[in-house]
């Protein structure tokens, strides 16, 4: 047994060391030197504020804007802090809304958003993603169809034409990797963040 | 599905294929000892480490020594990670302010990382610290997949070795594992997520400012550096509370397609690292067929149920498959081979919530981790599993026609057979028995979110996973409790520890017996026959042990759903 103890000693020490300490800050190092831009979270500024970063949703309700999926990420109660809160897009608590195929609470939730939804563009089937959390509460993302039902909605708020917000929709669709892998999508804050952009009028 | 979906499928499934022969090569060398091309740097190193430690290279132990090594090992780890947690408050590179790991939660969170189960109770940003995060849980990433690598190559030493006392040292199994294998794959593999977009950083939690006005605090952290062996070492604890779902912690379409290839990588090897070290390939490939074979068909079914959508989203009509939980960049295809590869793995990692998946589609995960992850499995975790199996396979053939059975040219006697059937029967006991105290008592209850059927299988999926090591969860359950933490937490200890220790014995018997050359009378075990006869007893073992605790659940949930049913909490 005693044979036993000190090489046990010696490498839970050693290999803690290696792996805990000097394989993560040698990333760290690594990182910062040759990927800073991802190594600080894909932050985006604009007029030198942080608004965000582009691999992170954020939640989005004026009509000017597309809107992202629904979140169902929380954070505690500032009343009681043994309850938490429904806080959209909260990037400091991830999580999914866990509600199974048989939840009435999941249908009721869908049956609400699907009312809404349906005030903005009448007449055009609803895309799944607009009505379905994503499993981080962060999903920056949401399909071309998805971006597609907003449109009207978005042209209208904007006072623009709607082949213009068509056009930024698609130069802000991204294609499978490669054609093949993964699914096309719309990253949310960089589609609103061309759209505040466009010179008025 | 699409033609698309399985072109996705069948690309994963190539490129793990391509890396079984060079990995298993490469570990092969490791693991007899020989030089590989990274012995010039990495070679000091490791004599630095067994001078200081007074390990004799050339010196090997017997089962019962590799094993005391083994839990040794593992009890120090489990006190260096429990006293970290707890102590997170007064160490260092805490910028969020992080409180203190409550005891139950610490005692949960370090059995989880020691057995590489990785089950998370804690949430990740809203409760470590990022020097929990790196120097508790990442150390333990990488020394619970070394363990369980060693364990795989001591078990193949049994196997290979014919009237030998020794299966290896435990302490230079384990070090040659981290250093040769785990460290030199996760530094590159580590930078590719950063350039996929996975934050490596120390600074605080970032405060943004959203473009409608609102407050944003954005959790960073070192990420990327552990969520490399996370998936590597088949571990799964995320960083994130939402784990791979997290774009911080799978940012692309690409770095998803790398992490599942990456979860799968050295448990497929470890099958060519088999057929090497018992000197006939096909015997490895004839392991991974069978895998294969399992891992296929649940691909299939949760790739269908998930195309399908639930009941729910039919009655308004909704189409385009069930996207309650999953991630648009990955889709449906993305997220349900994702959901069967870290259950077929022992990894856990998840990139949608298994809680939201339909019925069948959450079905397949279950049967997955109750079977004991024996599909590829956890890095080593799982080739042990399937050789139990192939012990009791060998055994049924042998009785069917009346021969003593054997592998490999070893008598598989009545000693090899109970280990074996000890091994297989501890999973169930602490799965199904740990769901029944649960289902009785009230702190039990008061776990699952969903009502109904549902209910019951978060329940189910908590014990199946912990026992079997997996992590990850339906994770409605609210299991942060006092009765769920310590549950779990016995439920992963025994899950691991009354599966290795077996598993050693059988390596110290086979590695002692004579081998008996091939007759005409040898039953080929490198055939499709043998092959058929392996995935049939898994099917049945499992099929007999866990039907009736998935007919309560999933199974009547589907058919519920079917007939339009809904289940409301509290009614």
């Amino acid at each position: 047994m005693i044979t036993l103890i000190r090489p046990a000693l010696v490498l839970i020490v050693a290999l803690t060391a290696i792996t805990g300490l000097a394989y993560p800050l040698a990333v760290t190092g690594l990182a910062q030197t040759l990927l800073p831009r991802q190594a600080e979270g894909s932050l985006i500024e604009r007029g030198g504020r942080v608004v965000g970063s582009r691999l992170i949703g954020q939640p989005f309700a004026e009509a000017r804007y597309f809107h992202g999926r629904p979140s169902a990420t929380t954070a505690p109660d500032p009343a009681d802090v043994t309850k938490t809160i429904p806080v959209p897009y909260n990037a400091a608590n991830s999580g999914g809304a866990n509600l199974g195929p048989t939840s009435a609470a999941l249908s009721e939730r869908i049956k609400g958003d699907l009312e809404t939804l349906r005030s903005d563009n009448p007449g055009s089937a609803i895309p799944v993603d607009l009505v379905t959390t994503s499993g981080s509460g962060l999903d920056p993302d949401i399909s071309p169809e998805a971006a597609e039902f907003q449109v009207p909605r978005v042209a209208r708020a904007r006072g623009l034409p709607e082949p213009r917000v068509r056009a930024l929709v698609a130069a802000n669709t991204a294609d499978r990797l490669l054609g093949v892998v993964g699914e096309k999508r719309v990253n949310v804050l960089e589609l609103n963040l061309a759209l505040d952009a466009l010179p008025p009028g | 599905m699409t033609i698309n979906g399985w072109i996705q499928i069948a690309l994963f499934c190539a490129i793990v294929l391509a890396l079984v022969r060079p990995l298993g090569l490469y570990m092969t060398h490791v693991f007899t000892g020989e030089r590989t091309f990274l012995s010039p740097v990495l070679g000091p190193v490791e004599r630095g480490l067994y001078r200081v430690a007074g390990i004799r290279p050339d010196h090997e132990q017997d089962w019962q020594s590799y094993a005391v090594a083994m839990l040794l090992f593992h009890a120090l780890g489990f006190l260096v990670l429990y006293g970290l947690l707890r102590l997170q408050t007064v160490l260092p590179f805490n910028p969020a302010g992080q409180g203190e790991v409550a005891p139950d939660l610490a005692f949960n969170t370090a059995a989880s990382f020691v057995t590489n189960t990785n089950w998370q109770n804690y949430g990740g940003e809203s409760t470590l610290s990022y020097l929990s995060q790196m120097l508790a849980l990442t150390h333990q990433n990488f020394l619970s997949a070394a363990t369980g690598i060693a364990l795989a190559v001591a078990l193949i030493r049994g196997f290979s070795r014919a009237s030998a006392k020794t299966v290896g040292s435990f302490w230079i199994d384990v070090t040659r594992c981290t250093l040769y294998v785990l460290l030199p794959l996760c530094v590159p593999y580590a930078l590719f997520l950063v350039w996929q977009g996975i934050p490596q950083t120390l600074q605080p939690y970032i405060d943004a400012t959203t473009l409608e006005g609102a407050k944003q605090t954005i959790a960073v952290g070192p990420v990327a550096s552990q969520v490399a062996i996370k998936m590597l070492g088949t571990n799964g604890g995320g960083f994130f509370n939402a784990n791979a779902a997290h774009p911080f912690e799978n940012p692309t379409a690409l770095s998803n397609l790398v992490q599942m290839v990456s979860i799968f990588a050295l448990g497929a090897a470890l099958t060519n690292v088999f057929g090497r070290m018992v000197r006939d390939e096909k015997q490895g490939w004839a392991i991974l067929a069978a895998m294969a074979v399992l891992f296929l068909a649940g691909t299939a079914v949760t790739y269908w149920a998930e195309a399908s959508g639930s009941s729910v989203l039919h009655a308004f009509g909704l189409t385009g498959g069930n996207l309650e939980g999953k991630e648009v960049r990955f889709g449906i295809v993305g997220s349900a081979l994702f959901a069967v590869v870290t259950t077929a793995a022992s990894c856990g990692a998840v990139n949608a919530m298994h809680d939201a998946f339909t019925a069948l589609g959450g079905l397949i995960p279950l049967i997955n981790m109750q079977l004991g992850e024996i599909i590829v499995g956890g890095v080593g975790a799982g080739l042990y599993g399937m050789l139990v199996f192939v012990i009791v396979a060998i055994f049924v053939a042998g009785l069917m026609v009346g021969r003593t059975p054997e592998y490999l040219g070893k008598k598989i006697d009545a000693r090899e057979v109970k280990m074996a059937m000890l091994a297989i029967l501890c999973l169930p006991l602490m799965m199904l028995g740990g769901t029944a105290v649960a289902t009785v008592v009230a702190a039990g209850l008061a776990g699952p979110a969903n009502a109904g059927p549902h209910g019951f299988s978060e329940i189910l999926y908590a014990f199946t996973s912990a026992a079997a090591n997996n992590g990850s969860a339906f994770a409605g359950l609210s299991g942060n409790t006092l009765f769920y933490n310590t549950m779990l937490a016995a439920g992963m200890l025994v899950g691991r520890f009354f599966v290795i220790v077996p598993a050693l014995a059988i390596a110290g018997s086979l590695a002692a017996k004579k081998t008996v050359p091939a007759s005409a009378g040898t039953f080929p075990t490198d055939g499709g026959l043998f092959i058929g006869l392996l995935v049939g007893v898994i099917l049945i073992v499992g099929g007999l042990t866990f039907f009736p605790s998935l007919a309560l659940g999933p199974i009547v949930e589907h058919l519920a759903g079917a007939a339009g049913q809904t289940f409301a909490t509290g009614g």
